[in-house]
C-alpha cells in the first residue's frame, strides 16, 4: 500500500506544483534556519572530554576577608597561591592539578622569534597531572613528572601547532624553546588538542579559542616570574607583589579526579577541614564555604554558551513553528481542494484508515523533500556563521549526529503539520461529493 | 463595505481563518521582537567614547630580556615616539576602551571602611593622557609634571597620597550633595585626592554611561601591560603607525610588538559579532515575513479556487470587479487585524521571557505599530494576486462550469 500511496504522493504534486513547491520551501527555511542554530549549540554545549567529565572537579575555597562578606554568596572562582600549593602538597586526590594562563615572548633555540600566524602565544603554568588527568594526547615524547615540578625544571611541553611552525612538524623533543628569554628543554608535543570549550580555565576571554602554545610546570614560571593572564582578585593590600604566596590574591585554578561518590564525599570533607584548619590558624575570616564542581556543572555555573547563541536557537525555532503553520494551512488547502478524489476513493471500498495513511504518508514526502532543501540550506547557514568573527564560529559544522537530527525534525515536523489536514481529509463524506460532482 | 457577509464566510472555513490568524500572530511576535534586538545592536555598535576615537593608534610590546631597565625604556620610548613625524602626542596607558585589558579598584570614603563605596575602572596613566585622548577637563585641573609615579613605586607598600582624576558620574555617586573637588577618597590605605574631574571617560568593557572611572599619574611599563597610545594625524595614520613600531624596535630591538591596530579597528573587531548578529537577525526577519506572504498567497489561492461560484453568482448578481476585489482585501485585513492584534499579546510575553534570561530591556511600544504597518501591508500585497484572479473571473464561465 505504502507504494501506492507514494505513487498517489507524486501524482498529486504533479497536479499542483505551486503548493509543493511552496510547501517544501517553508519546511525546507524553517529546517534550514533551525539546524544551523541547533548545530552551533550543539557543539557548543556539547560536554568538552566525555570520557571523564563526570569524575573532574573543580575546588573554590572561601579566603576572602571578611570586609565584604554576605552570607550565603559564591566564594571566589579562583584559588589563592598559599592554599592552592598546601592542596597539592597534600595529593589527597586520584591526579589533582594547579594551572594559570600566562604569556611571554618566544623564541627558537638561537634567539630568533617565532611567529604563529597572528595569533599570540598563550601559556599554561599546571603540575604534572594536567596530561594524564585531561587525557592530554601527545604526539612525541611524555609529560614532565612530578619529580620536574619538585625541581622547578626547565621544561616544557609545546602544542602541535607550535611544533608545526618552530620544527616543520618532526619530532623536537630534546630540542629548546625560549621563554622570555629562559630556555626550556622539550619534553613533549601534543596531538592536535582543542577541548571545547577550554573548561579548565574559564576567566580568561574567550572560551572557545583552543587550548595552549605551551605547557611548563607552574614551579617553573614562579622561579622565573613569568606573567600571567587571567582575572586576579585582591582584597587586601598585596604589599607589591600580588602573586607572592602569602599574598591576598586569587588566581588560580585547581581540578582534582575523584574516580567514586565516596571519594567525592571524602574530598569535601576534606575541603571543609582544611577551611575549618585555615580558619583556625587566623588566614581564613569567613565561615567554611567550599564548592567541588564536576565539569559539566562548572560550565552551567559560569553560563559558558554564548547568550548570543540561546537567542538564536529560540529565533529559529520561532521561524520554524511559523513555517510549520505555513506548511499546515498550505496541505490543508490542497487536501481539501481533492475533496472530490477522496469521494471516489471512498466510494470504491478505501477505508477511511486508508484515506488518513495516504496523506500522511504525502505530508512525509513533503517533510523529506524540505529535510534535504533544509540540509542544503544548514550547510549554507553554517558556512555564513563561519564568516563571523567569534572564535566559536569555526567550530560550526555539521556533523553524523545533526545531519541524522536534521531529517528526524523534518519528518516530525512535516508529519505532524500533516495530522490535521489528514484528518479533514478521512472525514469526506463520500455520498455528499460525488453528488455534488 | 459590509463585513458582515465576509464574517459568516469565515464562520464557514474555521480552521484555515485559524490558521492565517496564527500565522501572522507568530510573525508579530517574533518581528516586533527582533526589530528591537536589531536596534539594540544598533545602538551598541554606534556608541561613541567620546574620545578622538579616529587619531588614535595604541602599540603594546613584550620584551625579551628580562633586566632590561623598562621603566627607562618606556619614557625614552614616548619622547622618541613624539618626534615620529605625524604623531601629534603620547601617552602610556594600562587600557583603552575596548580593549583586552580591564583595571577596576575598590574606592573607599575612609581608610578603615570595610566595604567599598564603589567599584571604579581604573586607568593608570603616563604624561598628556588628557591631550592625547580628547578627554575634556572640567573641573580642577591635569596632573603635575612632579605628581606621575612609576608602577614600581606605586606597588611598595609606601602610602603616599596620589592625585587623580575623576569623570563625572563618580564625583556624583561619591558625593551626591557637594563639592568632590578637593576630596579624600581612599583605594585600600592610599589616600586619594580629587583634583580634576574629566568628561568623558567610561569603563573599558561596561558600557554604562554612569560607570565611575578614575585617572592615576602612573607611569607603566610596555613589560608591565601597558600600551603606547598615540594621537595622529587620521589622513596618514597607518603610515605613522607603521614609522612609530619601526622607531619602537630601533631603540630597543629586543622586543615582541603584539598589537599595533588604530583604535578604529580595534572598535570594529570589537562589535563584530554584535554587527552579526544585526545581520542575522535582520535576514531571520525578512525570511519570516517571506514565509508568511508565501503562505497567504497559497491560501488565499485556494480560497479563491473555493468560492468560485460564490464569486461568480455575485458577478451575475451585479456586483462590479472593484467590489470582489475589496472582498478579498478585507477579509484579509480583517484576518490580519486579529492576528497582529493577538501578536502583540505574543510580542510582549516573549518580551518578558527574554528580559528574564538575557538581560534586555522592555519592549519599546513604537514597534507595535511599525511591526502592525508591516504586517498589514504584506497581507494585502500577498491577497492582491489571487484577488485581482477572482475578480478577473468572467461571470458566465464560472455559472457554466459550477
Amino acid at each position: 500500500m505504502f507504494g501506492y500511496y507514494l505513487d498517489l504522493a507524486l501524482h498529486s504534486f504533479r497536479r499542483s506544483i505551486v503548493l509543493t513547491v511552496l510547501m517544501v520551501l517553508a519546511i525546507g527555511l524553517g529546517i534550514g534556519a533551525s539546524m544551523t542554530t541547533l548545530t552551533l549549540f550543539h557543539v557548543l554545549s556539547g560536554d568538552p572530554i566525555p570520557q571523564r567529565s563526570a569524575q573532574l572537579f573543580y575546588v573554590q575555597l572561601d579566603a576572602e576577608g571578611k570586609g565584604d562578606y554576605t552570607p550565603g554568596a559564591e566564594p571566589n572562582i579562583q584559588l589563592t597561591r598559599f592554599d592552592a600549593e598546601a592542596l597539592l602538597r597534600e595529593k589527597r586526590a586520584t591526579h589533582q592539578a594547579v594551572m594559570s594562563g600566562g604569556f611571554a615572548p618566544l623564541q627558537t633555540g638561537d634567539g630568533s622569534p617565532v611567529a604563529l600566524d597572528g595569533t599570540f602565544p598563550q601559556l599554561r603554568y599546571t603540575s604534572a597531572d594536567f596530561f594524564p588527568m585531561f587525557d592530554v594526547p601527545l604526539r612525541y615524547g611524555r609529560p614532565w613528572s612530578e619529580a620536574d615540578d619538585q625541581a622547578r625544571a626547565r621544561v616544557t611541553v609545546i602544542s602541535s601547532e607550535l611544533n608545526q611552525a618552530m620544527f616543520s612538524g618532526a619530532d623536537s623533543t630534546g630540542r629548546t624553546l625560549r621563554v622570555a628569554g629562559h630556555d626550556l628543554r622539550i619534553v613533549g608535543v601534543l596531538a592536535p588538542w582543542r577541548p571545547t570549550p577550554r573548561f579548565y580555565d574559564l576567566n580568561l576571554r574567550d572560551a572557545y579559542a583552543g587550548s595552549e602554545t605551551a605547557y611548563l610546570p607552574y614551579s617553573t614560571s614562579r622561579d622565573l616570574k613569568l606573567a600571567r593572564s587571567g582575572t586576579m582578585d585582591c582584597w587586601a593590600d598585596s604589599k607589591g607583589d600580588a602573586t607572592a604566596l602569602d599574598a591576598p590574591c586569587a588566581w588560580l585554578q585547581y581540578w582534582v579526579e575523584l574516580d567514586n561518590p565516596g571519594a567525592v564525599r571524602a574530598y569535601r570533607e576534606y575541603l571543609d577541614a582544611y577551611s575549618d584548619h585555615q580558619h583556625a590558624a587566623g588566614r581564613f575570616e569567613r565561615p567554611v564555604n567550599t564548592r567541588l564542581r564536576s565539569v559539566m556543572e562548572w560550565l552551567d555555573f559560569n553560563k559558558v554558551v554564548p547568550s548570543d547563541v540561546r537567542l538564536q536557537l529560540w529565533l529559529a525555532f520561532g521561524f520554524l513553528l511559523v513555517c510549520l503553520v505555513n506548511a499546515v494551512g498550505l496541505l490543508l488547502a490542497k487536501c481539501l481542494r481533492r475533496a472530490a478524489e477522496i469521494g471516489v476513493r471512498r466510494a470504491l471500498g478505501a477505508a477511511r484508515r486508508d484515506i488518513f495513511a495516504q496523506f500522511v504518508v504525502e505530508a512525509g514526502v513533503v517533510g523529506l523533500a524540505g529535510g534535504a532543501l533544509g540540509l542544503l540550506l544548514a550547510l549554507g547557514g553554517l558556512w555564513v556563521v563561519r564568516q563571523n568573527p567569534a572564535s566559536y564560529a569555526q567550530l560550526a559544522h555539521l556533523d553524523a549526529a545533526m545531519l541524522l537530527a536534521t531529517f528526524a525534525l523534518a519528518l516530525i515536523a512535516s508529519l505532524l503539520a500533516g495530522l490535521l489536514p489528514a484528518w479533514r481529509a478521512c472525514g469526506v463524506t463520500p455520498a455528499l461529493q460525488l453528488k455534488s460532482q | 463595505m459590509d463585513i458582515r457577509p465576509i464574517l459568516s464566510t469565515l464562520r464557514r472555513h474555521k480552521t484555515a481563518a485559524a490558521l492565517i490568524v496564527l500565522e501572522i500572530m507568530l510573525t508579530c511576535a517574533i518581528l516586533c521582537n527582533g526589530m528591537d534586538l536589531v536596534a539594540q545592536r544598533i545602538a551598541r555598535v554606534q556608541r561613541h567614547t567620546g574620545w578622538a576615537e579616529p587619531e588614535l593608534v595604541v602599540i603594546g610590546m613584550l620584551g625579551i630580556d628580562t633586566d632590561a631597565n623598562t621603566d627607562a625604556l618606556t619614557r625614552q620610548d614616548l619622547i622618541a615616539l613624539r618626534g615620529v613625524p605625524g604623531v601629534r602626542q603620547a601617552t602610556t596607558t594600562n587600557q583603552v576602551p575596548y580593549g583586552d585589558s580591564s583595571w577596576n579598584t575598590g574606592i573607599q570614603l575612609t581608610p578603615d571602611q570595610q566595604r567599598r563605596t564603589l567599584l571604579a575602572s581604573q586607568y593608570m596613566v603616563g604624561e598628556h593622557f588628557l591631550d592625547t585622548t580628547g578627554v575634556r577637563l572640567i573641573a580642577g585641573r591635569d596632573f603635575l609634571p612632579d605628581e606621575y609615579i612609576d608602577l614600581s613605586a606605586a606597588d611598595t607598600a609606601d602610602k603616599r597620597m596620589l592625585p587623580i582624576l575623576v569623570n563625572r558620574p563618580m564625583a556624583a555617586q561619591l558625593f551626591p550633595d557637594g563639592e568632590a573637588l578637593g576630596k579624600t577618597v581612599y583605594q585600600l590605605h592610599r589616600p586619594l585626592k580629587i583634583v580634576g574631574i574629566v568628561d568623558p571617560l567610561s569603563a573599558v568593557r561596561d558600557f554604562e554611561p554612569d560607570h565611575p572611572a578614575l585617572v592615576m599619574p602612573v607611569r607603566m611599563s610596555y613589560n608591565r601591560g601597558a600600551s603606547f597610545l598615540l594621537r595622529v594625524d587620521p589622513a596618514q595614520r597607518a603610515a605613522v603607525l607603521k614609522a612609530a613600531v619601526a622607531e619602537l624596535e630601533r631603540i630597543n630591538p629586543n622586543r615582541v610588538v603584539l598589537l599595533q591596530k588604530s583604535f578604529v579597528d580595534i572598535k570594529h573587531d570589537f562589535f563584530a559579532p554584535d554587527r552579526a548578529m544585526a545581520w542575522l537577525l535582520v535576514s531571520v526577519c525578512a525570511a519570516l515575513l517571506v514565509v508568511t506572504a508565501l503562505g497567504i498567497v497559497g491560501l488565499a489561492s485556494f480560497w479563491v479556487q473555493q468560492r468560485t461560484r460564490m464569486i461568480g453568482t455575485r458577478r451575475a448578481l451585479g456586483a462590479t470587479r472593484g467590489q470582489i476585489l475589496r472582498y478579498f482585501q478585507t477579509e484579509n485585513l480583517l484576518l490580519t487585524s486579529i492576528g497582529i492584534a493577538l501578536g502583540m499579546a505574543g510580542a510582549y510575553g516573549i518580551n518578558q521571557v527574554l528580559m528574564s534570561h538575557y538581560e534586555l530591556t522592555r519592549l519599546p511600544p513604537a514597534y507595535l505599530p511599525i511591526g502592525a504597518l508591516v504586517l498589514w501591508a504584506l497581507g494585502q500585497v500577498a491577497v492582491l494576486g489571487p484577488a485581482l484572479r477572482a475578480a478577473a473571473l468572467p461571470p458566465v464561465a464560472v455559472m457554466r462550469a459550477g
